[in-house]
């Protein structure tokens, strides 16, 4: 079963929602400005079972598509400060030019230095596919800002898939602007259906030039989320729904969320952990609630897959984060950066490196279903979990110290199946040695069997075999998923002959502070 | 009396701008800044002032005592 253990913010109980939301005002972050709460922009492999039209729009939008997100990129502008509603997992006040997650930005853009970033990633980074507006506020409470953004965007760059992050209230007002500009991606924060699991996660939202509160506020922000969300969808709009789950709060009701969001046609799902460092100043960090652990995380996933397509691949970006999902280039295209930067912006040049980047998909696919073909036959009820470095490409192509994050693959007859990332950077406290760092990541990867490396040092290597993970150095620079099948298939050989005995693994922490840049 | 933004506690999230019905409301020195001589405190246009409904951080926008308690016309 799914997240069933919870201590949600014990602490909260004593402290009056006044006070806190006094510490929230008075909390500074570490010293930059902005903020809002919501992430942006995910499924499966290829296209499988997907109708074509459908796998025309998502094949190369990384947040749409699991397996996109490994070759293609995102960028977000920061042109919509303004937000029309209070989460208690986001504090305004807070940004840190060191951290990544939703509704953190450095700087704020106008439309026109939104559209000359956009041609100056586009003419650096040509498998940047997608352009997203996802704050830092939320798009639809900065209408004339946003719109302008795409006008302008769509002129110059016509090939750039355009797409938006809201959290709906302002949705259905707006449903017909956007599919004029051709928006064809919506996110839609829904963190509950039930206006009771609401008021416990919104404490007011403003409409119709009011602020309401309580159980009201909730009531008014689902009837529209879920209607513009009917709106989208009647008008073949593709939308994914973000939740966040909140431990105690909503994380046995988001499967009803998801009941309710597929029959209203929405295309994926996506459950992200709370993220509430008390660093951070949100009510939920002050309150001591908690997120989820990474296995209750994905048991909660598990249980809502059969319903709908789920996102897994979400690494809770920036509201101006830039390229790969798992990275983060925003720091490259500064304001002032841009406008020094000659743009080209050379649409053969781009078009024919993603063709590139397709055959290099096809031969990614045509590698696993080989591999996977040699696997036909086996039996073994044997279900575990490996971790990957990965700098992108399908391939095992990172050093383990190298690695700012982890890719999580769970193992079975059936194949190699993504079901995560497990971000290890260095916490903004500092103060961590290299060796807190390797405990970090073994904590981080602990529910995994074995660690797919490009490269491993000695010491790490003999660190992880004593904490029970394998690590795999023999892939190097191969296909992910081939060679964990080719891995897995001889683990299953060492099991039957007796040479090894399979054990489950524990849980593993969900990174909770703020990134630092690595040196 | 007419309403003022506490510099420190401004996000700079433009919120109040669009909303203000006087156009009070303009960015100034990285955070924004109510005009007292536009200001109505909406009275005459809603119930509520706009800025203090809209403002992601509370008591922020907040009366100036300094200024005279402003007279609906007529």
């Amino acid at each position: 079963m799914h997240a069933s253990t919870t201590q949600d913010g014990a602490a909260g109980r004593l402290v009056t929602i006044d006070a806190v939301m006094q510490q929230v005002a008075e909390h500074k972050g570490c010293g930059t400005q902005g903020g809002s709460g919501k992430a942006s922009c995910g499924s499966a492999a290829g296209q499988g079972d997907l109708p074509t039209e459908i796998w025309e729009k998502v094949k190369n939008h990384p947040c749409y598509s699991e397996e996109a997100h490994h070759h293609y990129a995102r960028m977000h502008v920061a042109v919509a400060p303004a937000c029309n509603i209070q989460c208690n997992y986001c504090n305004r006040k807070y940004d840190c030019a060191n951290e990544s997650r939703p509704g953190v930005v450095s700087e704020r853009l106008t439309p026109e230095q939104a559209a000359r970033k956009v041609l100056a990633v586009a003419s650096t980074i040509p498998q940047m596919t997608v352009l997203g507006i996802a704050g830092p506020g939320d798009p639809l409470a900065n209408p004339a800002k946003t719109f302008k953004t795409f006008e302008l965007i769509s002129q110059t760059a016509p090939d750039i898939k355009l797409c938006l992050s809201t959290n709906g209230l302002a949705l259905p007002d707006h449903v017909d602007t956007i599919a004029r500009y051709n928006v064809d991606h919506v996110t839609i924060t829904i963190n509950m259906v039930d206006p009771e699991v609401g008021a416990k996660i919104y404490p007011w939202v403003y409409w119709n030039h009011k602020r309401y509160t309580g159980v009201e506020a909730a009531r008014l922000l689902t009837e529209r989320q879920l209607r513009g969300l009917e709106m989208l969808t009647e008008r073949g709009i593709l939308c994914k729904v973000n939740s966040v789950m909140i431990p105690g709060v909503n994380d046995r009701h988001l499967v009803e969320v998801n009941r309710a969001v597929k029959s209203r046609g929405a295309f994926l799902h996506n459950i992200m952990p709370l993220i509430s460092a008390p660093e951070h100043g949100t009510v939920f960090g002050l309150t001591g609630q908690r997120g989820p652990t990474a296995q209750e995380l994905k048991a909660l996933q598990d249980d809502c897959e059969g319903e709908m397509n789920m996102m897994r691949h979400c690494r809770q970006c920036r509201a101006d984060a830039v390229g790969l999902l798992g990275e983060d280039r925003s720091a490259e295209f500064t304001t002032e950066k841009i406008m020094e930067m000659e743009v080209d912006y050379d649409l053969e040049g781009r078009q024919a490196y993603q063709a590139r980047v397709e055959e290099e998909r096809v031969a990614k696919v045509a590698a696993k279903q080989e591999e996977l073909a040699t696997l036909a036959g086996a039996q073994s009820d044997i279900t575990l979990l490996v971790a990957v470095a990965t700098k992108g490409s399908g391939l095992i192509n990172e050093h383990f110290g190298h690695a700012k994050e982890f890719q999580v693959y769970e193992l079975s007859t059936a194949g190699a199946k993504f079901v995560g990332h497990r971000r290890v950077d260095l916490y903004c406290q500092g103060g961590f040695g290299d060796e807190d760092s390797l405990q970090t990541v073994i904590r981080a990867i602990n529910d995994c069997h074995a660690v797919f490396v490009a490269k491993i040092g000695g010491c790490p290597k003999a660190d992880l075999l004593g904490a029970g993970i394998e690590p795999v150095d023999q892939y190097a620079h191969e296909f992910i998923e081939k060679s964990a099948i080719a891995w897995f298939k001889g683990y299953l050989g060492k099991v039957a002959a007796g040479e090894l005995v399979h054990t489950p693994r524990g849980d593993a922490a969900i990174r909770q502070g703020a990134l630092i840049v690595a040196a | 009396m007419a309403y003022k933004i506490i510099a420190s506690q401004c996000t700079s999230c433009s919120a109040c701008e669009a909303e203000c019905p006087n156009v009070a409301i303009s960015e100034k020195g990285g955070t924004f800044v109510i005009n007292p001589k536009k200001c109505t405190e909406c009275i005459g246009y809603f119930d509520v002032p706009q800025c203090v409904a809209v403002c992601p951080v509370d008591n922020t926008c907040v009366i100036d005592t300094g200024y005279p308690r402003y007279q609906a016309a007529g």
